[in-house]
């Protein structure tokens, strides 16, 4: 309810024998020294009845990339309590996939952190290659290596531009933006697809890369350095966004522990944790690369680390690519790999594999895996429950920005609202993930 | 690594059976992963236990199972935890039978932080009730949803029309 | 199956006199070359459409480049994504909250008919919601095809009687599409 003493212009007008407030310059002694003045000494302004107000961002605002919704209370500009709302998208990946085979989910994973499908794609597909126990040949696993350093390259551009543009600088969204299509360019060639590529299958990838990709590649990786280094030199020691984003949405190392962060928002605090050092999977160990580490956990810390992390993955692109070994890209397991169309066409046996595989699919032994990699995002884990029949009995997806966003409310509460955008901009949350 | 891995495991499942005895259930060490069966009564202290000696300082995710068409079970809910250690890089999983007639289980927030939202979920998908979590309510299906989705007796196309957006009053007060 | 026909061969009985009907033709030219989309994006077809608008496919050539995300400043609402129980109220806010004239493009299979998520927590179709004008489907749909949906829209608009929109007509036939569909 508003309050019914507004403040009005009579009080600001002294009564008989009452001082002047001062508020304007022409009341001022000049020759007192201005440094030394303290403006709130003497006023007789009367107090201000302010009330707190409330304030949604969301569900469909621009500044939230993807339905989520903060709800606030504000003191003026400062934020009192914060509550987050999300589930906007909860599309109810965990019930459905339970009614599906084991190769039909993989669209599925692919929408989860839409702005990086393939590595989803690859996630899944380990997990299930381990619970198998399925060696995928080597060309498929370097692939899958360089894929998912393209498509980190792709994320950290959506997430770091997405966020620039918060802050107010349009320039650098357009330049990641380009250099972004033409890394699409690139995976559209090989997939097929522009954003939900669902390229790998259970036991290696659908198919073999087309002619020519990797001189594509090498060219597209020439001009990709540049994009990055404009953006850096627009905000590296730029004014403007290190008042925004130095020592806003500060977290300690262990807090962030504890709040069970990963990936590079858990990076910018200090802790160097990456899966892919840590705990090297798919041949990481042969590449020679960094991990940055950021030094206070602040939003400018999170976007350097983004942008550092993406000429690291160029320095392992450059290194993978003439790596690639010959060889098949699918393991050569027939409860696993539908057989090539020849046979299918010409024997019986190739006839009845393919039907079995068709219809019940790929049939894991039963038993529980937990398998993780590391996503653009942080760790994306994925708990499966295999009862031995080719649908999984369920699967729990270990998003990386719930866990991000389940810290929002303690970010944000005691900043000010400007802070909320940048905060949750640098914290890269993907709806589709979050809720899946 | 993978050895070392092996190792650690092996001596955190002695520690544990020499404090706890009869309520670590079972022990499953397959696909190299290490999970440890624990009865409800004792998991809380197995979990403070875990975190503060054994530096378990990462609670990576919380998962609820509905158990009811496995081919065995011990009780139809199951609670699992996937804990992470930063220093000492071991991975282990703890499982908590849950039966359905009494699904009150101690919460975790009071020893991480990351259990709070995992909560709110696994009792929105499955019914379980966190004793002394500070708001537990539903998270990612809407608040006029009724019924726990993620069960297996759940219809999988009833759908639920939602009427209007919530007030936050209670996420608002939730204590820091 | 006659509501539909009213759409297709718009009523041109209000429309009489040479100077009424160059008036018409005016003011729909500029409605068609000004649609100001209202991105009402929640998942991946939300970034398709970040890059329908970015430069290499740019939408601004067709006179959609300022996306307003402000119901009041815009003309078509685009729903891009999944919309499911939880968002379907605030979707029918938004919706009510567009001046008129107001346009539907539905986006992407889960918009269209919930997609490959036939479960508990999606909508199956914002037709449940809203009333659509152009449909695309695809998954998530090619920019090209995006571009293709804006110029059937404006197709749309230049044959529509332009009284038809924000008159006790419009109301009639907008009463019959909830009355069928009940």
């Amino acid at each position: 309810m508003p309050d019914p003493r507004n403040v009005d212009i009579k009080d600001f007008i002294p009564r008989e024998g009452e001082e002047r407030p001062r508020y304007s310059a022409q009341d001022f002694d000049h020759d007192v020294d201005p440094s030394q003045d303290d403006f709130n000494e003497g006023l007789t302004l009367p107090d201000i009845n302010t009330q707190p107000m409330f304030i949604n961002i969301g569900p469909t605002h621009p500044a939230t990339h993807g339905t989520f919704r903060v709800y606030c209370r504000l003191d003026g500009e400062t934020v009192e309590k914060a509550g987050v709302d999300i589930g906007y998208l909860h599309r109810g990946f965990e019930k459905i996939v339970e009614i599906k085979q084991y190769n039909q989910v993989i669209p599925y994973t692919d929408r989860l952190n839409y702005c990086s499908g393939l590595t989803n794609n690859v996630g899944y597909c380990k997990a299930v290659e381990r619970m198998m126990g399925l060696e995928i040949p080597p060309r498929a696993i370097m692939i899958r290596v360089i894929i998912m350093e393209i498509q980190r390259i792709m994320d950290h551009m959506i997430c770091c531009g997405a966020n620039i543009v918060d802050i107010g600088a349009l320039t650098n969204f357009w330049y990641f933006f380009n250099a972004r299509e033409r890394l699409n360019d690139l995976l559209e060639a090989l997939t097929g697809a522009r954003l939900t590529y669902s390229y790998t299958r259970v036991g290696g990838l659908a198919w073999d890369l087309p002619q020519g990709w990797r001189e594509n590649v090498k060219a597209v990786i020439k001009d990709i350095p540049r994009a990055i280094s404009d953006v850096r030199g627009l905000i590296e020691k730029n004014r403007i966004f290190m008042d925004r984003t130095r020592g806003v949405g500060m977290i300690s190392r262990e807090d962030a522990i504890n709040f069970g962060w990963t990936g590079p928002c858990l990076r910018a605090t200090g802790a160097d944790l990456d899966l892919r050092k840590v705990r090297p999977y798919y041949g990481y160990e042969n590449f020679d690369f960094d991990v940055p580490v950021g030094v206070n956990g602040d939003v400018y810390d999170r976007v350097m680390c983004r942008i550092e992390e993406m000429n690291e993955s160029l320095r392992i692109i450059r290194q993978a690519i003439d790596m690639i070994p010959d060889g098949p890209v699918i393991v050569d397991d027939k409860r696993v790999v539908l057989p090539p169309k020849e046979k299918v066409h010409t024997s019986m046996e190739a006839l009845i594999n393919h039907f079995k595989l068709v219809i019940d699919g790929v049939q894991p032994a039963p038993g529980r895996i937990y398998d993780a990699i590391e996503t653009p995002n942080g760790e994306l884990g994925f708990y499966i429950i295999s009862d031995g029949s080719g649908h999984p009995y369920r699967i729990k997806v270990r998003p990386p920005c719930f866990y991000a966003m389940n810290t929002l409310k303690f970010l944000i509460e005691g900043g000010m609202v400007a802070d909320i955008v940048a905060i949750l901009g640098g914290l890269n949350v993907i709806a589709g993930e979050l809720d899946r | 690594m993978a050895s070392s891995e092996t190792a650690q495991h092996d001596a955190i499942v002695a520690d544990l059976k020499n404090r706890f005895g009869a309520r670590i259930i079972d022990v499953d060490r397959s696909f190299g992963d290490c999970t440890i069966v624990v009865d409800k009564l004792a998991i809380h202290e197995v979990l403070a236990h875990l975190r503060n000696e054994k530096a378990f300082d990462l609670l990576m995710d919380m998962a609820g199972v509905d158990c009811m068409n496995l081919p065995s079970f011990r009780e139809r809910f199951e609670l699992n935890y996937m804990l992470y250690s930063v220093p000492n890089n071991v991975r282990l999983r703890v499982e908590v039978p849950v039966a359905e007639l009494d699904m009150d289980v101690p919460t975790a927030t009071d020893l991480w932080r990351s259990a709070n939202w995992a909560e709110r979920e696994a009792f929105e998908m499955f019914g379980f009730n966190f004793v002394g979590h500070p708001c537990l309510k539903r998270l990612l299906t809407h608040h006029e949803f009724k019924g726990h989705p993620l069960r297996k007796d759940y219809p999988i196309m009833a759908g639920q029309w939602c009427s209007s957006t919530s007030d936050m009053s209670e996420e608002l007060n939730e204590p820091r | 199956m006659g509501i539909k026909q009213d759409l297709l061969n718009p009523i041109t009985k209000d429309e009489t006199g040479i100077i009424t009907t160059r008036l018409d033709e005016i003011v729909r030219w500029g409605r068609k070359n000004s649609l100001w989309p209202l991105p009402f994006g929640t998942a991946c077809c939300a970034i398709e459409f970040m890059g329908v608008v970015s430069s290499d496919y740019d939408i601004s050539r067709f006179g959609a480049e300022l996306v307003r995300f402000s119901p009041r400043q815009s003309d078509v609402i685009l729903v891009a994504g999944t919309i499911n129980y939880k968002l379907a109220p605030v979707l029918k806010r938004i919706y009510d909250q567009i001046a008129e004239p107001k346009y539907v493009i539905s986006m992407g299979a889960c918009a269209c008919s919930g997609g490959f998520y036939d479960n508990y927590a999606t909508v199956q179709g914002i037709e449940q919601i809203i009333p659509v004008d152009v449909f695309i489907p695809g998954c998530p749909p090619r920019p090209e095809a995006i571009m293709d949906a804006i110029l059937k829209l404006q197709e749309r608009i230049e044959k529509e009687p332009v009284p038809r929109r924000g008159t006790p007509r419009r109301h009639e036939v907008v009463e019959k599409l909830r009355d069928n569909q009940d």
